[in-house]
């Protein structure tokens, strides 16, 4: 039966002698793992393509809604995040591009005849940065925001085309809209991956027509690409796979706060592939800054793309080839270091740091309450009621209330705590909800105390307080812990004409407020 | 002896490339399909909707309601018109139809003439008490659920009417 429907199709199509033609190519016995990472880049590729159709049936693609409907995706659809994730982390399928090339170069597989393949091969590593840059807006969160609005800066300022390249981004101003979104959301999904498809075709296509690059001496006769070689692939892509999946379900990918052009508080920081060149930009002030935006990396393209030309020798053997071999050396150690410098400068702020101290002390309540026997707060945490990282909580906050009231009223908290409850509870996204489980439990205590002693008729906290007394943001930056601790007890003495009245704490207490005061930043 | 070895290499070699393909592609595509499938997690009942004044209302005397509604649409909420066929059936006893004609949802409207519901598409009529009277009609009209609440009228969910 199947024979018959296969000597049809043959017969008719010559599909099954085209794919045994593919299969059964010769390829040197010399080649084996090492040459599995195209096959992976590839399937990345196709990861992107799968998981990057399936977000777009759910997807809004203009602003707010974008980010509305990814909201949608995460905490409404069955395997939403899963798909994010893998779309996510399979964005950095750059590194096996990377790893590729790295592996061609070490090789000499670049050299003749095999320069047109390699040119390509540069070509799409750009196309998959250029996936990265406009796939980096579509969230439309903060960090999609401001990372865009960068780039759109450093582009602007190129000499002669900037404002060209600018309009071309949809952009007049440098500022970005719906217009920019638009632009990049085009280039995304309907010119990019065509684009890339042919190109990826024509570098197989090149690969084929010149055959997989021999050892310098080949002892061995040729052997058949199936199954030998593409199984070792397939092992390789199923690792890769492994490795992504792995990433999607564990590590969460936030969905921050919608994007606010008005928010002064937010750092922006590119996709950690690109902070290299973020962190470079630092070395090159006023006129000598498009030396770090636009000549290195134009050089560093230019130079790769020319690589075949420039290296004409025909030594394939790594130990001939020494200052090929230090330029490699040479690049990864910059881009490392680069890499990790940048990473270092990067300020880390707790997502509690931006709470209000009533926000903080209902992470207590939450804990008091022993609301996590019910609900998971981190992703995975299966238990009996929803995971809280995993949704977005709709109900209205009497119905919250309630439902605290019957599930958690007998834990000595007050219907105010509730109520406090229910309203944190609403405002819970992406990226806060991992307070209730990391934020340290004396600062949480030091928040119900704070709660407790109405601070916040007179001291403001991230905004919200009174405004009679300093607000409190940064206090342990003005003043050390000798000076509050005294304080706290005869603010007068410390502070003369001071209108706080004094606070004897207990030692615990006192050391939770002097813990809460002194995460506090401005 | 060598050839079999051989062969027994290859078929491992090809069962394991189909076994690590199948679990690549159960671990995208049954993610996929509960994602396409399995609808949205939240599921909001919607509010009971002030739509008529019961004085106003003749017996028996179907009456177009056009009222406004908030709906959950996906990732929105939307306020959107949304109409309703009311018919008071007794003092203070009142039954709302959906216009949705149950065969293939058009808008079905009053006939005073023969006092039926008809819908223009396929000729499908309704007796003011919802059922099937002639056309290709599968089903009853479906009704809205009604409170009434001293002279007001409410309407809540629209309810699918039973086969037949």
């Amino acid at each position: 039966m199947i024979n018959s429907v296969l000597d049809w199709v043959e017969d008719r199509t010559g599909a099954v002698s085209g794919v045994k033609h593919f299969l059964y190519e010769d390829i040197p016995a010399s080649s084996g793992w090492h040459q599995v990472l195209g096959s992976v880049a590839m399937f990345c590729f196709l990861v992107q393509v799968v998981t990057g159709i399936l977000l777009a049936l759910n997807y809004a693609p203009t602003p707010p809604d974008a980010h509305a409907s990814l909201r949608f995706i995460l905490t409404e659809l069955t395997s939403g995040r899963l798909i994010r994730g893998l779309h996510h982390w399979g964005a950095s399928m750059i590194v096996v591009v990377g790893m590729h090339l790295l592996q061609t170069f070490l090789w000499g597989a670049y050299k003749k005849p095999r320069e047109a393949t390699w040119m390509l091969g540069v070509i799409l590593l750009l196309l998959t940065l250029g996936f990265g840059l406009t796939g980096y807006l579509l969230p439309w969160d903060n960090r999609a925001y401001w990372g865009t609005v960068v780039t759109t800066q450093i582009t602007a300022k190129a000499p002669i085309a900037g404002p060209y390249i600018l309009r071309l981004m949809g952009s007049e101003d440098g500022n970005i809209g719906v217009q920019t979104f638009a632009r990049f959301y085009g280039a995304h999904v309907l010119l990019l991956p065509p684009l890339m498809m042919m190109l990826i075709g024509l570098h197989v296509f090149l690969v084929r027509k010149h055959g997989v690059a021999p050892a310098p001496v080949e002892t061995e006769p040729k052997k058949k690409f199936f199954p030998g070689q593409v199984f070792k692939d397939t092992v390789a892509i199923f690792i890769m796979f492994s490795i992504l999946f792995a990433l999607a379900t564990m590590v969460r990918v936030p969905l921050g706060k919608i994007a606010d052009p008005t928010d002064t508080t937010y750092i922006p920081r590119p996709e950690w592939y690109f902070l290299f060149l973020f962190q470079l930009l630092k070395f090159f002030e006023g006129p000598l800054e498009i030396i770090g935006s636009m000549v290195l990396p134009g050089v560093a393209v230019g130079l790769l793309f020319a690589t075949p030309f420039i290296d004409r020798g025909a030594a394939i053997k790594l130990r001939q080839r020494t200052f090929a071999f230090g330029i490699v050396l040479f690049a990864a150690i910059g881009w490392g270091s680069l890499t990790f410098a940048a990473m270092r400068s990067t300020p880390h702020k707790e997502p509690y740091q931006s709470f209000t101290a009533e926000e903080v002390a209902a992470v207590g309540s939450f804990r008091q309450g022993q609301c996590w026997q019910c609900h998971g707060v981190t992703p995975g945490d299966m238990k009996a009621g929803p995971n809280l990282a995993d949704i977005a909580v709709h109900e209205e906050r009497d119905a919250l209330v309630a439902h605290f009231q019957k599930n958690a009223g007998n834990r000595g908290l007050k219907d105010l705590q509730f109520r406090q409850l229910a309203t944190f509870m609403r405002k819970l996204d992406d990226e806060s909800v991992v307070a209730i489980a990391s934020t340290p439990i004396n600062v949480v205590s030091g928040a119900q105390l704070y709660m407790k002693n109405n601070c916040g008729v007179c001291h403001s906290i991230n905004s919200a307080g009174g405004k009679s007394g300093p607000p409190l943001n940064g206090v342990a930056k003005r003043r050390d812990r000798t000076w509050l601790e005294g304080h706290f007890g005869d603010p007068q003495k410390f502070s003369p004409g001071s209108m706080m009245p004094a606070y004897k704490f207990e030692r615990a207490d006192m050391d939770s407020m002097l813990a809460y005061m002194e995460t506090l930043k401005d | 002896m060598a050839e079999e070895t051989l062969e027994k290499r290859r078929g491992f070699l090809v069962g394991s490339i189909a076994a690590m393909m199948g679990t690549i592609s159960a671990a995208l595509g049954l993610p996929a399909l509960g994602y396409l499938l399995v609808p949205g997690r939240e599921k909001k009942k919607s509010d009971w909707i002030e739509a008529a004044d019961l004085t106003k209302l003749m017996v028996n005397q179907p009456e177009q309601i056009i009222f406004n509604r908030v709906r959950r649409d996906g990732w929105k909420l939307v306020t959107e018109k949304a109409a309703a066929w009311v018919v008071k059936t007794g003092e203070s006893q009142v039954v709302a139809f959906s216009p949705v004609c149950t065969h293939l949802g058009c808008a079905v409207s009053w006939n005073t003439g023969d006092k039926t519901f008809v819908c223009p598409c396929h000729t499908s009529s309704f007796s003011p008490d919802g059922k099937v009277v002639a056309g290709p009609a599968p089903r009853a009209l479906d009704r809205f659920d009604v409170r009434v609440d001293g002279i007001k009228v409410l309407l809540g969910d629209v309810k699918q009417s039973a086969e037949g």
